[in-house]
């Protein structure tokens, strides 16, 4: 296997968008959660998911990358249908998929960096996540994604030692790390302060952005939905109730979204 | 409530008449136990004595040593394929089902099993106390594993991580501290086991000490036992030092 070397595809050439055709989730059977959803996203630019807490949102940005298995449907990505995918071809689709997560789902023991070389896991051999003897190169590129998420004097602390949006920025690192051709983040400023989440997704915007590869990113705040996305799905009921660009949301949708009317005010 | 201890010491009574447990030969004990401490002391130290003990102990030792250093390495294995939130449910299943096995048995019964397979010595008190250390290590591990944090092991395995690589980066580190806490207490009970499984035939100073008994030698016995006692307690030490180390 060419497992320690780092994978460079030809970025301009890459087709990086993503299909999703009747995709269905069901995890009791006869309640699904995921009402055949069917979607398209463009090979860059970022597509903010909004919409109430237990709608669905999660568990479609977990199907793309198939940490939850569909019960039905397609998702097309790069040349191969991942909702079929399995064992070796399912893991070389996974990390080309760099994932951000709301809890950051640091591993809490390592160092920062540790965690950030977490994101070459895909492609380096077994012994040499054994023996922490990651290729060179990778180590000077974890170094350099934590240089630019701004984290450089923080390689060698524990994560469990960082703050909130310290640890985020690791999780970021850590996704970039993969070389992604995708990266889905799940309410990535769920739990983080205003500012601070601000700052959380200018990063993903920018990186992305620089690397001209698409976000999908699960948000509850409409404010930064508005202010980052390119465009913003709805999302209610398990089903897709709006669809467009930041400017084309209305109030009106945000009703239809999320139901009821005096939070507006 | 009343009724449940009114039959209990009814059977109690009876017990003790169907055993012949009297009062009587109680006091004859008193007695006899007496002429037997007296008997131990002082303790037996003569040159020729101590060459046995320390020939019996450094065989313990080393069957303790042994036999935790096999246990840590083969339980690692095991208890994680026992973890249900990370292997088929059908394989935790069989991989528990085993470890109770091992369970079932204190490690004296398992070490007769095995002087009757592979002989009387060191060999069979060691693999005694490798199932021992195995029932106890496995388990524990796996319990551990399937209360660790899930939300590292998704980012991990989200990486497209091998299961092995999963293991090594999201899984270990949630657990390795307590499993070499666990470790040290399995070290700390396999000393304290050596010298059971040697009255069995298990060898190490367990077997001196039951050949002390049938030869009369108390104040040998006597020595013995201070050692023993002494290797307990410093296994003890070690142990807790150990688990302070690396919490």
């Amino acid at each position: 296997m060419d497992a320690s070397r780092p994978v460079t595809p030809a970025a301009a050439e890459v087709d990086r968008s993503l299909l999703i055709r009747g995709l269905r989730k069901e995890y009791r059977t006869g309640q699904p959660v995921l009402r055949d959803i069917s979607l398209t996203v463009a090979g860059h630019g970022m597509t903010a998911i909004i919409g109430p807490s237990g709608t669905g949102k999660s568990t479609l940005i977990r199907c793309i990358n198939r940490l939850v298995d569909p019960t039905a449907g397609e998702i097309h990505f790069r040349g191969q249908d991942l909702a079929r995918l399995q064992g070796r071809a399912l893991r070389a689709a996974r990390r080309r998929i760099g994932m951000v997560f709301q809890e950051y789902n640091l591993v809490e023991r390592l160092s920062v960096i540790e965690n950030v070389l977490c994101g070459r896991l895909g492609y380096v051999a077994v012994w040499r996540a054994w023996l922490r003897k990651f290729p060179p190169q990778d180590i000077d590129r974890a170094f350099q994604l934590l240089d630019a998420v701004g984290l450089a004097d923080l390689a060698t602390q524990r994560a469990d030692q960082l703050s909130g949006g310290q640890r985020q920025r690791v999780g970021i690192a850590r996704a970039l790390m993969q070389e992604p051709d995708l990266v889905l983040a799940d309410e990535p400023t769920s739990s983080l302060d205003p500012k601070t989440s601000v700052e959380i997704m200018e990063l993903i915007a920018r990186h992305a952005g620089e690397r001209d590869i698409p976000a999908i990113v699960n948000i509850h705040n409409v404010g930064l939905a508005r202010r980052f996305a390119d465009r913003i799905i709805g999302m209610s009921k398990g089903a897709i109730v709006f669809d467009g660009a930041p400017q084309a949301l209305q109030d009106s949708h945000l009703l239809q979204i999320y139901g009821g009317e005096g939070w507006l005010e | 409530m009343r009724i449940g201890l009114v039959a209990l010491a009814l059977y109690v009574v009876y017990a003790c008449s169907v055993l012949d447990i009297t009062w009587g030969r109680f006091v004859l004990g008193l007695g006899h136990g007496a002429r037997f401490v007296s008997r131990m002391l002082p303790p037996n130290f003569a040159p020729d004595k101590l060459e046995l003990l320390y020939g019996g102990m450094i065989e313990s030792l080393q069957i303790a040593i042994i036999a935790t250093a096999v246990g840590v390495l083969l339980s690692l294995p095991l208890g994680l394929a026992a973890a249900r939130n990370l292997v088929p449910l059908p394989l935790a299943w069989a991989v528990r089902a085993l470890i109770a096995l091992f369970r079932t048995f204190h490690p004296v019964i398992v070490a007769i099993l095995f002087v009757k397979a592979v002989g009387f010595g060191a060999l069979a008190g060691m693999l005694a106390l490798v199932v021992a250390s195995l029932g106890f290590l496995s388990k524990l591990i796996a319990d551990a594993v399937e209360e660790m944090s899930m939300q590292p092991v998704e980012a991990v395995r989200a990486t497209g991580a091998p299961f092995l690589s999963l293991v090594i980066m999201g899984v270990l580190p949630q657990v390795m501290a307590r499993f070499i806490g666990f470790s040290g207490y399995q070290l700390d009970s396999n000393l304290r086991n050596s010298a059971l499984v040697g009255l069995v035939g298990g060898g190490g100073i367990g077997a001196t000490l039951f050949t002390a008994f049938q030869r009369f030698d108390y104040d040998f016995v006597l020595t013995i036992v201070l050692a023993i006692i002494a290797i307990v307690m410093i296994g003890e030490i070690v142990s807790g030092w150990m688990r302070r180390l690396f919490q």
